[in-house]
């Protein structure tokens, strides 16, 4: 099937050229990054995680969300995401390459990153992080590229990829569970010590991932023969609704818990996001945005009329993608590491160098999608579904 | 054909990458001599719990500066603040962001924040408190690194092996006392006068403290003990007559975030 990537049209290679461009711009920068180390990036002995593991921890909550297209289908037989499943995974496979990506560049000593199953430690939540990525991974690229290749010759997949389905459902939720642990278990840093850490991580992927998925959807059907049907798409613009006012919700259970019992530890990282603390507020209008925006796309979405116009619904998945990245791309890190352990305050802002990497990244994990897709359409095409 | 330890160590560590069996196999040919041998020379220190406390009473600020410079120096920790080639001078900003430190001093609402009150501790905030790894009874950092590159021996010494370490970071997100530095760059143009008898670093992995391990296999207390002038007392907590249980004993002593439960073994006489 791989040959399908191979033809296409001019703006298909168009398009393939700019990625790899930037993703050739990044990976010089990279070069530079692995020469004179990790100083070239914002980071540093108080916020010593920033942007790389922001776009990670995003990036998993992306792949996690092909699970709310997989469980409809296969496990209520709803028959119309059989149209967009592949989608799904394929996108599922090309956020967690990223996450993979993000993860190394991230890395001081990239060179010795095969010490973790070397001296393989599974009392440390990065050790099960990386299996499950990794599984995640392996799992939508077999099942994806499986159930393709059946639909191609037009016979039911084989039933031996049934067991692997029903695994990756799960699967998906424990990606995000355990991303969210390498940060809620941490005895020092209040913005994270919460056991809605990984509900609200769920409840923003599952906002965020099919609001992506709708826009793709919308994509192809303008780019391309293959339309993923309306039906599909206002099912995703639901899921996307309850995500969305359950994110939110979650937020304000947060805060509810923070500032009610005014423990300073955990009061002091919101302070610094949404006021300020010692006159640093770098994120502070991001945060306000990210929230207030959020909660009025979420209203927003509810009104089917908004809903059912294809061009307000774009927007709206828009705004969700931008506030959720906002909160768990910007906010999330930064918040955590802000005030440090003895209460000081350094900002964080990603520097140039550090910004073009990781846009590399970003544009590695589209050329993958474009080609994933390329694949999954053609086929779609070749058999006129 | 004749193979050296050497050959087959590389070997050994290639088949490792290959087949995740080189150290089943080193295990089965060498038992037991993988991991590196903790046996003490004669004239080490030895403790079963080594632990230390530091007397604010006795410390003043030139006592506690010679106790950071003294740490700093023989560890070939970098002063960013210093460079060696005036060309390499670095902004303010990013001295503070790149800063590698093993010890140094701070503010008691720093040190211990929310044990801070608005009357009655004006003392407390002109003193010097010298701030380390505690190393904790229930390290953080040990829990969540993920190659055991940083590890808790059995005299209780948190330890990092800078050899193993991937540069993950995740030891600094865990620790709660801010006590680990990266390598953010390469620091050897920063130190005034490189020991040699002591490692330098490379870009890329953290560090922190050690208790001065290498002291104590020579018979020697930490570096900062030494040049504390009886302001930082350090001994085995295991031992009742030892002088780290004789000040616990008759003075009432504090510790940084004792309610995380990580243990912190360095405690504070106010």
């Amino acid at each position: 099937m791989l040959e399908k990537a191979l033809i296409g049209s001019k703006r298909y290679y168009g398009l393939l050229g700019i990625l790899a461009l930037i993703f050739g711009v990044g990976f010089l920068f990279y070069l530079q990054q692995l020469k004179t180390g990790l100083g070239i990036t914002g980071l540093g002995r108080d916020v010593s995680w920033g942007f790389y593991i922001a776009q990670f921890t995003y990036l998993v909550g992306v792949a996690a969300s092909a699970v709310m297209v997989v469980l409809p289908y296969y496990l209520h037989n709803y028959k119309a995401f059989g149209r967009i499943a592949i989608l799904g995974e394929f996108l599922a496979v090309a956020a967690v390459t990223m996450c993979v990506l993000f993860v190394t560049v991230d890395m001081g000593r990239p060179d010795r990153i095969l010490n973790v199953f070397k001296y393989a430690t599974p009392n440390s939540v990065m050790f099960w992080d990386i299996i499950v990525l990794n599984g995640y991974l392996l799992l939508n690229i077999f099942i994806g590229w499986n159930v393709l290749e059946a639909e191609r010759h037009d016979v039911p997949p084989p039933k031996w990829l049934k067991p692997f389905i029903y695994l990756s459902i799960p699967w998906a939720v424990s990606i995000h569970t355990v991303t969210a642990f390498l940060y809620a278990g941490l005895p020092g840093r209040g913005y994270w010590l919460t056991a809605i850490m990984a509900p609200r991580f769920l409840s923003s992927a599952f906002a965020a991932g099919p609001a992506l998925l709708t826009l793709l959807c919308l994509i192809v059907r303008n780019y391309t023969k293959f339309d993923p049907g309306k039906e599909q798409i206002q099912s995703l613009a639901k899921i996307v609704t309850y995500a969305t006012i359950i994110n939110v919700f979650f937020f304000f259970c947060e805060v509810f818990t923070v500032f009610y019992s005014q423990i300073p530890d955990h009061m002091l990282h919101f302070k610094y996001l949404f006021q300020g603390i010692e006159g640093h507020g770098r994120l502070v209008p991001f945060m306000w945005f990210s929230i207030v925006v959020m909660t009025a796309t979420a209203i927003l979405l509810v009104s089917p009329k908004l809903r059912r116009n294809e061009t307000t619904l774009a927007a709206l998945c828009g705004l969700v993608i931008i506030t959720t990245w906002i909160d768990k791309g910007l906010g999330l890190m930064t918040g955590g590491f802000v005030p440090n352990p003895l209460e000081k305050v350094t900002e964080y802002w990603p520097t140039a160098p550090e910004t073009m990497i990781t846009l590399g990244v970003w544009a590695m994990g589209f050329l993958i999608l474009t080609i994933l897709y390329k694949v999954a359409v053609s086929v779609k095409e070749e058999i006129k579904a | 054909m004749s193979i050296s330890r050497r050959e087959f160590l590389r070997l050994a560590g290639l088949s490792t990458i290959i087949g995740l069996g080189g150290k089943t196999a080193f295990d089965l040919l060498f038992p037991g001599e993988l991991e590196a041998q903790l046996l003490a020379a004669p004239g080490a220190l030895t403790a079963k719990r080594w632990a230390m406390v530091v007397d604010m009473r006795k410390l003043d600020e030139a006592t506690a500066k010679k106790c950071v410079e003294a740490c700093h120096r023989i560890h070939n920790v970098p002063n960013f603040a210093q460079p060696n080639n005036p060309q390499d001078a670095l902004p303010p900003e990013l001295i503070v962001r790149r800063e590698v430190k093993w010890i140094w001093t701070d503010h008691y609402h720093n040190a211990f924040p929310g044990q801070e009150q608005e009357h009655g501790q004006e003392r407390l905030n002109s003193l010097p408190f010298l701030v380390l790894c505690n190393h904790c009874d229930n390290p953080p950092c040990v829990r969540v690194c993920p190659t055991k590159a940083t590890f808790r021996r059995a005299d209780g010494i948190v330890m990092m092996d800078m050899h193993r370490c991937i540069g993950c970071r995740y030891c600094m997100a865990g620790c709660p006392f801010g006590a680990r530095s990266f390598n953010w760059r390469d620091p050897r143009p920063f130190i005034k006068e490189v020991n040699q008898s002591y490692p330098t670093r490379e870009i890329g992995v953290v560090e922190k403290c050690t208790f001065c391990t290498e002291r104590l296999a020579v018979g020697l207390m930490p570096a900062c003990v030494e040049a504390s002038k009886g302001a930082l007392v350090f001994g085995d907590l295991s031992d009742p007559k030892s002088k780290v249980r004789e000040q616990l004993r008759t003075q009432f002593t504090i510790r940084r975030k004792a309610h995380l439960g990580t243990n912190p073994q360095v405690y504070y006489i106010v």
